[in-house]
């Protein structure tokens, strides 16, 4: 976070706005991703969290605002620069997005065969090493429909790495999966966070995203109205809405357990909200 | 009816009538190639094209849907093609055969149903699938010809082999502008034989025949370029 002022950030959002069947789904949001740094978007459904990731590589394209990469400013009228930035930005979803008649290995290939140009052995070689990075090598050969969720997400996950990005968008990479599923996706996750990856995650996931997050950016209505390390904004006393919010999520979610949250923050956090950990520190099934 | 008789005349038919199944199969052949060749684009074009692309898809479909097959064997091989071969350019290009007439009103047909088998296929995936391509960098030419259609068409095996059987049972309706096929056989020795019940019964046999062979081998095609453990509902 130091470095913001003398190199640009990885990818930078400035004054996004996005107005969708009349509803203003993103106002003037602005963001930085410095290098290495992980921010962590929360916010009720219909925040507009998913919109602001998918109008960040122009899946959905912003009605107005720019998105600078690296300090300079995408032109996504440009069909070239359109797809550069997409290469340079991994996305995960929520849903995986397979592709279901390809193999897993097949799945990390096809794009690095078809966008970078590589030859189909060296794109294979590249494809097991990625998936190998996720634990997932002795899955290579099988099809997206005899996958398991988590195993899934973490081939979309190799997918996405194997193009070598310089920032992960990641869009409720845990919401679709069954419980017992979470953690192995989120230690992938947190492995990639450890290796310096530039990340921007939407999740529900508060207790693990607080032990790994720079910041919290809380959206509602289409804006960021609150944000801050995950410590200030969570700490008992801080009469903020993320606190409000998480809170809700806890309560909903059961007493799932305070052990995820101290691993991440102090104590006085863990006093104020006790927020569902699900699977933190699940092992993974691979 | 002297069984005996319809026997012997049906036997010695059997070569003739025989004769007829290359002309059937060379228009089918012909017909659902032109068809595949066409629709794919056509259904593309229909999802994904800009609305002028996608109304005239639109138009094009409900043409050749709307005008019946015989009219539009007529209207080909009597009006549009016999004055196009008459033009110096296009003369003897062999335009004014019945054969060429009815491979072009069968495959531009199957084309308009083929395109809504694919569009069909096209549309039963997961939109996300396009998304995740895009997302890494992917043309959308490049995520339609390596992602959506290897899908789609696996998906639309079932009905274009229900395509195959009606293209099939159409084909017969190109003896009427003269192409000797079973159908224009079977009336042709039925009148010499007078056996018309029998070569009528002759033809059916043959026509079911082919039916059975072509729809077993989409079958085994189908088998064969499924994916392990894939299954979508709502497909075809």
């Amino acid at each position: 976070m130091a470095a913001e002022n003398q190199t640009p950030p990885v990818l930078e959002a400035r004054a996004l706005g996005k107005t969708l069947g009349g509803n203003r789904v993103l106002d003037a949001v602005s963001l930085a991703l410095p290098k290495g740094c992980v921010k962590v978007l929360i916010g009720p459904s219909g925040a507009g969290k998913s919109t602001l990731l998918q109008c960040l590589n122009f899946l959905i394209p912003p009605d107005s605002g720019s998105i600078l990469l690296e300090g300079r400013e995408v032109n996504a009228r440009s069909r070239r620069e359109l797809c550069s930035l997409r290469q340079q930005v991994g996305m995960i979803f929520q849903d995986f997005n397979l592709f279901d008649h390809l193999s897993a290995m097949e799945n990390v290939r096809v794009a690095l065969m078809k966008v970078k140009g590589m030859s189909k052995l060296d794109a294979g070689e590249l494809a097991l090493a990625e998936l190998s990075r996720v634990g997932l090598l002795d899955k290579a050969a099988l099809y997206p429909a005899n996958l398991s969720g988590g195993q899934k997400q973490r081939v979309a996950i190799a997918r996405a790495l194997a193009m070598d990005p310089k920032v992960m968008l990641l869009d409720e990479p845990t919401s679709a999966l069954d419980p017992e599923l979470i953690g192995e996706v989120l230690a992938v996750i947190r492995d990639l966070a450890q290796n310096g990856m530039t990340m921007i995650i939407a999740t529900h996931q508060i207790s693990f995203s607080a032990s790994l997050a720079d910041e919290f950016l809380f959206m509602e209505k289409g804006r960021v109205i609150e944000s801050g390390s995950p410590a200030e904004l969570l700490r008992r006393d801080s009469g903020s809405r993320t606190l409000a919010f998480c809170a809700k999520i806890s309560e909903l979610s059961g007493e799932a357990g305070e052990a995820g949250l101290a691993a991440g923050l102090g104590e006085s956090v863990r006093a104020g909200v006790s927020v569902g950990a699900a699977g933190l520190g699940a092992e993974s099934p691979v | 009816m002297d069984f005996s008789l319809a026997y012997t005349a049906t036997r010695e038919a059997l070569p003739y009538m025989l004769g007829g199944v290359i002309w059937t199969v060379g228009l089918i052949c012909g017909a659902m190639l032109l068809g595949l060749a066409l629709g794919v684009p056509l259904a593309v074009l229909h999802v994904y094209g800009p609305w002028p692309a996608r109304r005239a898809v639109s138009i094009y479909v409900w043409l050749f849907r709307g005008i019946p097959i015989l009219v539009q064997m007529y209207i080909f091989y009597f009006g549009l093609l016999a004055w196009l071969s008459t033009l110096p350019l296009l003369s003897g290009l062999g335009l004014d055969s019945p054969f060429v007439a009815a491979v072009l009103v069968l495959g531009l047909t199957s084309s308009a149903y083929q395109s809504q088998i694919f569009r069909g296929a096209i549309q039963s995936l997961p939109a996300g699938q396009l998304k995740a391509a895009r997302a890494m960098g992917m043309t959308d030419a490049q995520a339609i010809r390596s992602i959506i259609l290897p899908q789609a068409l696996r998906l639309s095996i079932p009905a274009w082999s229900n395509e195959y059987s009606i293209l099939l049972k159409d084909s017969a309706l190109a003896f009427t502008i003269g192409v000797v096929e079973i159908m224009a056989r079977m009336r042709a020795i039925a009148s010499t034989t007078h056996e018309p019940v029998s070569m009528t019964f002759l033809a059916g046999i043959i026509f079911f025949a082919l039916t059975w062979v072509g729809v077993k081998a989409l079958s085994l095609l189908e088998n064969r370029v499924r994916i392990a453990g894939y299954t979508r509902q709502g497909a075809a």
